[in-house]
């Protein structure tokens, strides 16, 4: 079953065409990975599909209706999960407290019936012994890990994770790409936009190349970082 | 002795300008709004419980449990249909609003009420008093600082223990993100104001039992009430708890010395404490 359809989806800052008619489908139970340089518009591609941003043209569907006009909020009570490129806690609030909040809102739920989940949610992304530790005094590493757990608090049907790898030491990364291996295993459809590659084809199954809010190439990892024209444009090499 | 009863009266009177400034603080922690308004909406409260008290013969203590559901509704509303309108990174439009507001309700009161200084009826609760020792206490000031504690801890016991408390907290923090987790800002914005409606409300029957008002002693409940939430740290609850016993302390101290100097040592106290503490005794970490 598709659980996400772009369609045409097309979005202009001014003269710059950050997102040029891009069409492609996410099945349920997916991981797939988006790859493209600097300014590619791989952000900007996540906002038109959580809807922090409005697109100028295209369709979005996301579990068979059609989302294009709804909100950002409307999209995460319906089960859209993201992550942020720069971790954005809630800052004086305790590392639980960021769970819970994100479950109890963003399931509409009370905290009474949330509780057991956050606290598997800690274990799952190794974040337990940092609970009650204020967010504004976390690490790089527990900071992208809580971004991660308050992602999945809000017990997405599709998560979105922009750069989550990004700044961490090869063991940092290694762990993360543990921790949502099983978030992936669970069930979870993911959407992962990385500039640490072995990370992502640790994981996903299909990668989809950007290159100036184009679509340039979608597929199997393997194909994908065969191809001639990707690796051009990727990887910036003459071959 | 006398010293050790004006330190007393001092600490009473203290617990009045903390229910003043506790619904500001609440405000400004939340959402950065200074509101103008603050001191003539406990203005309003106040005729509002007269209002009730004079119409259907109520206690002022049984009006005020009526009057506070209808303060939430109207702080409620206020948030809602205008204050959130004008919030931004700007902070120069609600001011702005809240002191065009301040104006109109001092008209609208004088128009409703004539100038004439009014007073909520006690039944001799005012006039009553119990001995501490060598001390005599009031037992309407006793009332007034016991509420005022009761007000910070429930406040506080929402904040960090409730689903709303989360909310407000997370929202004060970053309202984007919190938008994103399915909290809807404008509707957290709308109940936090709602609720210092209620402590307003509360505030306005002290007011209003203790003293004297009229329409104009808005503006200066202001002025005692943001001194409090200065010297206490801007959002910090057992802060302004402080700040307006110090206020009050400093108040009847000066006045011990000589009553002229009742107001101004207030405003002494608080610019010493700024000279010393520009941030306030209780300043959050980032801001």
């Amino acid at each position: 079953m598709t659980i996400l359809s772009l369609n045409n989806v097309s979005k202009s800052f001014g003269a710059l065409r950050v997102a040029d008619s891009i069409t492609f489908d996410v099945v349920q139970g997916e991981a797939l990975g988006i790859i493209g340089p600097n300014g590619a518009g791989k952000s900007t591609l996540f906002n038109l599909i959580t809807g922090n941003l409005k697109c100028d043209a295209g369709t979005v569907h996301y579990i068979g209706e059609d989302v294009t006009r709804s909100s950002a909020m409307q999209r995460c009570l319906n089960g859209m999960g993201r992550s942020f490129q720069i971790p954005q806690p809630f800052e004086k609030l305790t590392v639980y407290e960021n769970l819970l909040v994100a479950a109890t809102f963003g399931r509409n739920a009370s905290e009474q019936a949330v509780i057991e989940d956050c606290a598997a949610i800690l274990e799952q992304t190794e974040m337990m012994p940092r609970a009650n530790a204020v967010a504004g005094s976390l690490s790089l590493l527990e900071r992208k890990r809580l971004e991660l757990a308050r992602a999945m608090a809000t017990q997405p049907k599709l998560l979105l994770l922009d750069e989550i790898a990004g700044g961490l030491t090869e063991g940092e990364c290694q762990t993360l790409i543990g921790t949502i291996k099983s978030i992936h295993s669970s069930g979870t459809t993911i959407i992962w936009i990385e500039h640490v590659l072995h990370a992502l084809t640790a994981v996903v199954e299909r990668l989809l190349v950007l290159d100036f809010g184009k679509l340039v190439a979608i597929g199997e990892p393997d194909t994908i970082m065969e191809s001639k024209e990707v690796r051009e444009i990727y990887l910036g090499i003459d071959v | 002795m006398i010293w050790v009863n004006t330190i007393v009266q001092g600490i009473l009177l203290g617990g009045l300008y903390a229910l003043f400034a506790a619904g500001l603080s609440l405000v400004f922690g939340i959402m950065r709004l200074v509101n103008l308004a603050h001191g003539d909406l406990i203005v309003l409260g106040a005729y509002l419980i007269l209002l009730l008290v004079t119409l259907l013969g109520l206690s002022p203590f049984v009006a005020v449990l009526v009057a506070a559901p209808a303060m939430f509704a109207l702080g409620w509303a206020l948030q809602r249909y205008m204050l959130n309108r004008v919030l931004g990174d700007d902070i120069l439009p609600p001011l702005l609003v809240t002191f065009g507001l301040s104006i109109v309700l001092q008209n609208a009161l004088l128009e409703g009420f004539s100038a004439d200084s009014q007073r909520l009826p006690t039944a001799g609760l005012a006039s009553a008093s119990i001995e501490l020792g060598a001390i005599n206490v009031g037992v309407l000031p006793l009332m007034t600082l016991v509420t005022a504690v009761l007000v910070i801890v429930v406040l506080n016991q929402i904040f960090y223990r409730t689903r709303l408390g989360r909310a407000f907290r997370a929202t004060s923090d970053d309202a984007v993100t919190a938008s994103l987790m399915g909290i809807k800002p404008a509707n957290i914005f709308a109940v936090a104001t709602g609720i210092a409606m209620i402590i307003v409300t509360i505030a306005a029957l002290y007011l209003g039992t203790r003293a004297n008002f009229d329409p104009s002693v808005g503006p200066a409940r202001l002025i005692y009430a943001f001194e409090a939430v200065i010297i206490g740290g801007l959002g910090s609850l057992w802060g302004t708890l402080l700040g307006g016993i110090i206020i009050g302390l400093a108040q009847t101290l000066g006045a011990a010395i000589n009553p002229e100097w009742q107001i101004l040592s207030g405003h002494i106290a608080f610019l010493l404490v700024l000279l010393v503490r520009p941030r306030g005794l209780f300043p959050r970490a980032v801001d």
